[in-house]
């Protein structure tokens, strides 16, 4: 794909500029002129609402680190002083706050699009796998800030995941000591978070860089699954994407504006409201709804090394999604029996998701390993045997095609521009 | 990296690997206060001194809870209904088998020193709960009997014992 039009300054010192950073060029060529498949559809909006999030997570978090103290004694207190002095600082906590569920929410759903459509397929493979990195990094981040307001569930929450490096032979209790830096959580493990936490956000945002390098390198997939062919399959990426996202971004600000102006503690957990108390634990501990799938998954595995293991795995066996995939054919809309086994995945994530926050007895706990065996078994059994059995659709010749085919798509009155070159 | 395939050994070869060796030296031993500054410090290690603990006031059957750095600590004064229960137990179908003799200091039965911490994942565990009337974690369901061993649930040990010794009949140091 040789793209739509390079850019020409008009201006003399801009061209003068350009000569010598060519930072506008690569803006250009990156953001207004790239090419991109012309039936993207409303799914492949949520790469451009992620950015957007970490962009307002990053500016809402160094706001409140201007008010914010790192100390057992004082964080309780100072976050309640950001509700109730701090101009405006429930609006910033709160957009924080829901907009760290909300960012997940984004990141799962552009996950799942990527599933759906084979996203990770040859040549793909380095883009997928960053974004299993970007999810481990906003794992690590999500958790670190949830410590921070040091009430009881971010005191337990340490507790908890910390020790889950207690499970390594032989060296996981002196880790966790090194982890805490001491013999139990205390100040010292409440500071380091809260650098880390200051200090992710910014390897996420390196990884982003990266993510988007490698989008830009093997370029975007498209529900057809198929590569662009000709100049006809693709329309510039300003103004076509640029509105179109742009438009859903809107719409899912409303959710977000939602959630921070009319239930903006319905993510949370009450007992968070009560101050950090090293001698007792709250009755029910769950972690945000985020991560309760993984929650589900180690609780699950009656054994505390192998339920730690399996946690992990559950995880990193993303990564591994391009080549545990063995089908050619990369979206399930020509796949129609990865299409099913797509949609039983899901509700599965979901289930493990719903498992998590139940108690860990009786049927919960059944129902939860039930699930977590076919979570692993999507990967590991279903997928490599689907690539060798399942009888797919035929592939339409072209992008172009595929969309005729199936009747005029919305948007359609505002046609590709031809360009000839 | 020098193409030319000379006999002798060049004077660029020398700096590659001088430096070379010097700089991966360095780069180790700059890693060194990196990460050992993350290790408990002087002042967390001198908190961690032993601490008496007058045992008087504690009721045959009341559990108290000291701390000692920073963890939690469950001095259990048994009755001896308790003792017998935790003695008359088959030992081969514990997960973690130890007798109850094991976990107490000889002719001090009626009192047990844990550290209430449950081995599964740090929560801290309830006094007389549970099937056992022992301990029971409500994070995720596990349950020690009245000698904190553990019965069932996810956690892999029994609770372990802080290293203590008796002062006086009634008077003891932990640490």
């Amino acid at each position: 794909m040789s793209g739509h039009a390079t850019y020409q300054p008009q201006n003399g010192l801009m061209r003068w500029f350009d000569r010598r950073l060519p930072i506008a060029s690569l803006v250009y060529s990156s953001f207004v002129a790239y090419p991109t498949p012309r039936n993207l559809n409303y799914w492949w909006t949520f790469g451009g609402i992620l950015s957007i999030m970490l962009a307002v997570q990053i500016v809402t978090g160094i706001t409140l680190a201007m008010h914010y103290t790192p100390h057992v004694d004082f964080a309780f207190k100072s976050v309640e002083s950001i509700m109730r002095d701090v101009n405006h600082g429930w609006l910033l906590r709160y957009l924080h706050a829901n907009g760290a569920s909300m960012f997940f929410a984004a990141a799962y759903i552009h996950m799942f699009r990527g599933m759906y459509y084979g996203s990770y397929k040859d040549p793909r493979e380095v883009l997928w796998i960053l974004g299993v990195i970007l999810l481990l990094l906003m794992i690590a981040t999500g958790f670190m800030g949830y410590v921070l307001p040091w009430g009881q569930m971010s005191f337990w929450a340490a507790t908890v995941i910390t020790n889950l490096f207690s499970a390594i032979p032989l060296v996981g209790e002196s880790v966790v000591t090194w982890l805490w830096g001491g013999y139990a959580v205390g100040n010292p493990t409440l500071q380091r978070f809260y650098s880390l936490h200051y200090l992710l956000p910014f390897v996420i945002a390196g990884v982003v860089v990266l993510h988007v390098w490698a989008l830009h390198v093997v370029g975007q997939n498209n529900p057809a699954g198929i590569e662009p062919k000709s100049d006809k399959d693709t329309v510039p990426f300003t103004p076509y994407a640029t509105i179109k996202d742009s438009f859903f971004l809107a719409v899912f600000f409303i959710v977000f504006a939602w959630f921070v102006f009319y239930m903006p503690n319905f993510m949370g957990h009450a007992d968070n409201y009560i101050p950090a108390n090293p001698s007792v634990t709250p009755a029910h501990i769950v972690p945000e709804w985020y991560y309760l799938p993984f929650y589900a998954i180690l609780r699950a595995i009656p054994d505390k090394l192998m339920g730690v293991v399996a946690l992990v795995a559950s995880i990193v066996i993303l990564a591994f999604l391009p080549w545990l995939d063995t089908s050619r054919v990369r979206s399930a809309r020509y796949r129609p029996l990865y299409r099913q086994f797509f949609w039983v995945f899901v509700v599965v994530c979901i289930g493990l998701g719903w498992l998590g926050g139940k108690p860990a007895e009786g049927g919960y706990v059944i129902a939860a390993r039930i699930l977590t065996f076919y979570y692993f078994a999507h990967f590991l059994l279903i997928l490599p045997l689907l690539g060798i059995f399942e009888k797919t659709k035929p592939l339409p010749n072209s992008i172009t095609e595929s969309v005729l085919r199936e009747g005029v798509p919305i948007g359609a009155s505002a046609p590709p521009p031809v360009v000839s070159r | 990296m020098t193409t030319t395939s000379s006999a002798e050994p060049t004077r660029r070869d020398f700096l590659f690997i001088a430096t070379g060796a010097v700089g991966a030296i360095g780069a180790a031993a700059a890693l060194v206060p990196l990460v050992t500054q993350m290790n408990p410090d002087a002042s967390t290690i001198a908190a961690g001194a032993p601490i008496e603990v007058d045992l008087t006031p504690i009721a045959e059957g009341q559990v108290i809870k000291v701390f000692w750095r920073g963890k939690p600590i469950f001095i259990s004064h048994r009755t001896k209904k308790e003792i017998e229960e935790a003695r008359n137990v088959n030992l081969a179908s514990l997960p973690d088998p130890e007798p109850d003799q094991k976990r107490v200091k000889e002719g001090h039965d009626q009192w047990q020193v844990l550290i209430g911490i449950c081995t599964h994942l740090g929560c801290i565990p309830l006094a007389h709960q549970g099937q056992y009337q022992g301990y029971f974690c409500p994070c995720h369901g596990s349950v020690y009997d009245t000698s904190g061993r553990i019965r069932s649930g996810p956690a892999p040990a029994n609770l372990a014992l802080p290293p203590y010794e008796f002062v006086s009949n009634d008077k003891i140091r932990i640490g």
